[in-house]
């Protein structure tokens, strides 16, 4: 190719990006050249999809409403497939493309007849949940081929009510980890009533409450026959992820709900509403986090007998050695995913660090609800390095809602791109904003 | 490759990225919303809908919300909903006895566990249900301490 063409051409284009950029009213980003062999980053929406952002931090909003989406996962075409919490168009779960490379999603289809949440690519493999089995599909060319059959991974987990997202995590050595959330409040011998003591010993411990390890190659396997118990005493650990640098399980609790309503006299309208701590776990072979006997004060930095088990909000009994959070998190909000940041697309400070989706509180009443937000911790050999801070905001729609129904959008699922853009689902109306930073990438390579 | 056809493609891409909002498909979900009638057969008396709000607030708000809206996906709607507004017998049952498993509430599916609150007085309850069939646009007659103790006496005989 001769050069003075490739010159030329290189300064029209240049002049059509910025005419084009400036005429639709959209972020516009600096041209600079770099040889990297990933596609162009879609330009930023003018009003990056209603979401406040750090500095240059933009997002396009890649599909708007997909429906009642839970967990996500990319592959290594952009690709998205969407765990769905309710059928979409006899659908459970949804891939989306982009076809035309401008960053919006134009290609929907589905497979499958189950609702769930869990959703995972591992070894050329889509692994996907429903609240009491998991299954996987094989993947060619990142796309999971019209006739294929799912297998059956795992199954026989209990039926329940509430808590019964599986959510999936993969090691390096061929293991599966799945969420079995308790099936209750704080074990109550009578379920939620109020004076109501705890089962002791708790019995939804036995199958419940825990992380259980699985072959992540053999299917057929049960819980009962074949599941390991990894971690115990976790209520409800939506937010799974193995950290392939440290070489860990990481994850987040849903802290226990109404202290108040059930223990008047021990607790206010204040202390139940900013108790107990959302923890973020740092889960070991054989941990066990204490539930339903103890949570965690990040006021007093503790953990505090439950009040079922006779505890008065002081006192700390069996609960002095169990092990505590490697950070809390304000009560109720309600963390739904945890990512760890590998990309090369985000500043230096967000290598290795941790993301995480906080779907909202609905119950801190008769206070405004709160969480709605994508927050970030920066880590630094297996820890927090520093303060939790907010990376986006704006999901509710307004300042302040007082009820979870008034929210415009719940963030629920995370995944990283091939190109280390961020993806973030909504669990309302099924909306996927892609997060991307745009200091020092070209919109078009050439 | 020839570098114009490029350009071209780019400037198509740029122009779709503009334009790339109409792309997504419309998939809006829609909700049933049915009508529920209600027959206000006697007036609701004054004093028990105050009384009601405090026992709302301490026993079932945290669930169903200040504004009676639930919380989706997880707790249903008392806003005109047939269980409110419906048969009373049924309604102070659930208050009774709790609920679980599917139901589905103004086209929406619940599928959860709510707890028996059978601790609660029968005049409590009358006066809890009284406020609900009066709140947020509800607008049902009232539930007497005398309807719920013969419920009572039944649902455990
Ligand atoms: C711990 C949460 C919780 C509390 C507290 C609670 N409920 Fe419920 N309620 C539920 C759930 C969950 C359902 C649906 C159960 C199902 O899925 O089968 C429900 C269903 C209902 C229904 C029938 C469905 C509908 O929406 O019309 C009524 C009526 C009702 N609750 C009233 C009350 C009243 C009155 C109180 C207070 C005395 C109360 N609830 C306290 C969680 C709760």
């Amino acid at each position: 190719m001769d050069s003075l063409k490739t010159t030329i051409s290189k300064t029209i284009l240049f002049y059509a990006l910025i005419f084009l950029a400036l005429a639709c009213e959209q972020k516009p980003s600096e041209n600079t050249d770099t040889n990297s062999s990933l596609p162009a980053l879609p330009t930023a929406d003018a009003n990056n999809g209603g979401l406040t952002l750090p500095d240059n931090f933009g997002t396009v909003v890649v599909a708007d409403s997909t429906g009642r989406a839970r967990h996500i996962a990319v592959n290594d075409q952009g690709d998205i497939f969407i765990k769905m919490r309710r059928l979409k168009e006899e659908k459970g779960i949804l891939t989306i493309s982009d076809t035309t490379g401008n960053g919006k999603m134009d290609t929907f289809s589905g497979f499958d007849l189950y609702t769930g949440t869990g959703i995972h690519i591992y070894n050329n493999y889509l692994y996907a949940s429903s609240d009491s089995s998991v299954y996987r599909y094989p993947l060619e060319n990142g796309a999971v081929p019209a006739e294929a059959e799912p297998e059956v991974i795992v199954s026989g987990f209990p039926i329940q009510r509430s808590h019964a997202s599986k959510t999936l995590a993969f090691d390096n050595a061929g293991n599966i980890y799945v969420n079995v959330g308790g099936p209750s409040n704080a074990c109550m011998e009578e379920s939620r009533t109020p004076g109501s003591p705890g089962m002791d010993p708790c019995p939804q411990l036995e199958y419940q409450a825990g992380i259980w390890r699985f072959d992540a190659n053999k299917p057929g396997q049960t819980q009962k026959e074949d599941g390991y118990r990894y971690a115990t005493g976790i209520r409800n650990a939506v937010a799974l992820e193995w950290n392939d640098k440290e070489n860990s399980l990481y994850a987040l609790q849903h802290g226990r709900d109404q202290l108040n309503n059930l223990f008047t006299d021990l607790y206010t309208d204040e202390q139940s509403a900013e108790l107990p701590s959302e923890e973020f776990l740092q889960i070991n072979e054989g941990d066990d986090f204490g539930w339903p006997y103890c949570y965690y004060d990040h006021f007093k930095n503790q953990k505090i007998l439950a009040p079922e088990y006779g505890g008065d909000g002081e006192k700390t009994g069996r609960c002095e050695d169990i092990k505590a959070p490697i950070m809390a998190f304000p009560a109720h909000w309600a963390p739904n995913d945890l990512l760890f940041y590998t990309g090369d697309l985000f500043p230096e400070k967000y290598k290795n660090g941790a993301f995480i989706a906080f779907h909202g509180s609905w119950n801190r009443g008769p206070f405004a609800q709160k969480g709605y937000s994508v927050v970030f911790v920066p880590f630094k050999d297996g820890k927090p390095s520093g303060d939790w801070e907010i990376f986006a905001t704006g999901f509710k729609g307004k300042d302040e809602i007082m009820s979870p129904s008034e929210a415009a959008h719940r963030p629920v699922g995370l995944a990283q791109g091939p190109d280390g853009s961020l993806y973030i689902s909504d669990s309302v109306k099924g909306k996927i904003w892609r997060v991307m930073y745009y200091d020092n990438v070209t919109t078009a390579s050439l | 490759m020839n570098k114009f056809y490029l350009i071209f493609i780019s400037i198509a891409l740029f122009i779709a990225a503009c334009g790339g909002a109409k792309n997504e498909a419309e998939q809006t979900e829609t909700t049933a919303q049915e009508e529920v009638k209600s027959e206000p057969e006697e007036k609701v008396a004054e004093a028990a809908v105050p009384r009601g709000q405090g026992i709302y607030k301490t026993y079932c708000q945290v669930c169903h919300q200040a504004d009676g809206n639930g919380v989706p996906g997880m707790n249903p709607p008392l806003t005109q909903t047939e269980w409110v507004l419906g048969e009373k017998e049924r309604l102070i049952k659930v208050v009774l006895n709790g609920l679980n498993g599917e139901i589905e509430i103004k086209g929406e599916i619940y599928n959860n566990v709510m707890a028996s609150h059978s601790f609660l007085t029968d005049k409590q309850i009358a006066d809890v249900l009284t406020y609900v069939r009066s709140s947020w646009g509800n607008d049902a007659s009232e539930i007497s301490e005398e309807e719920v103790a013969a419920v009572r006496a039944s649902n455990e005989g």
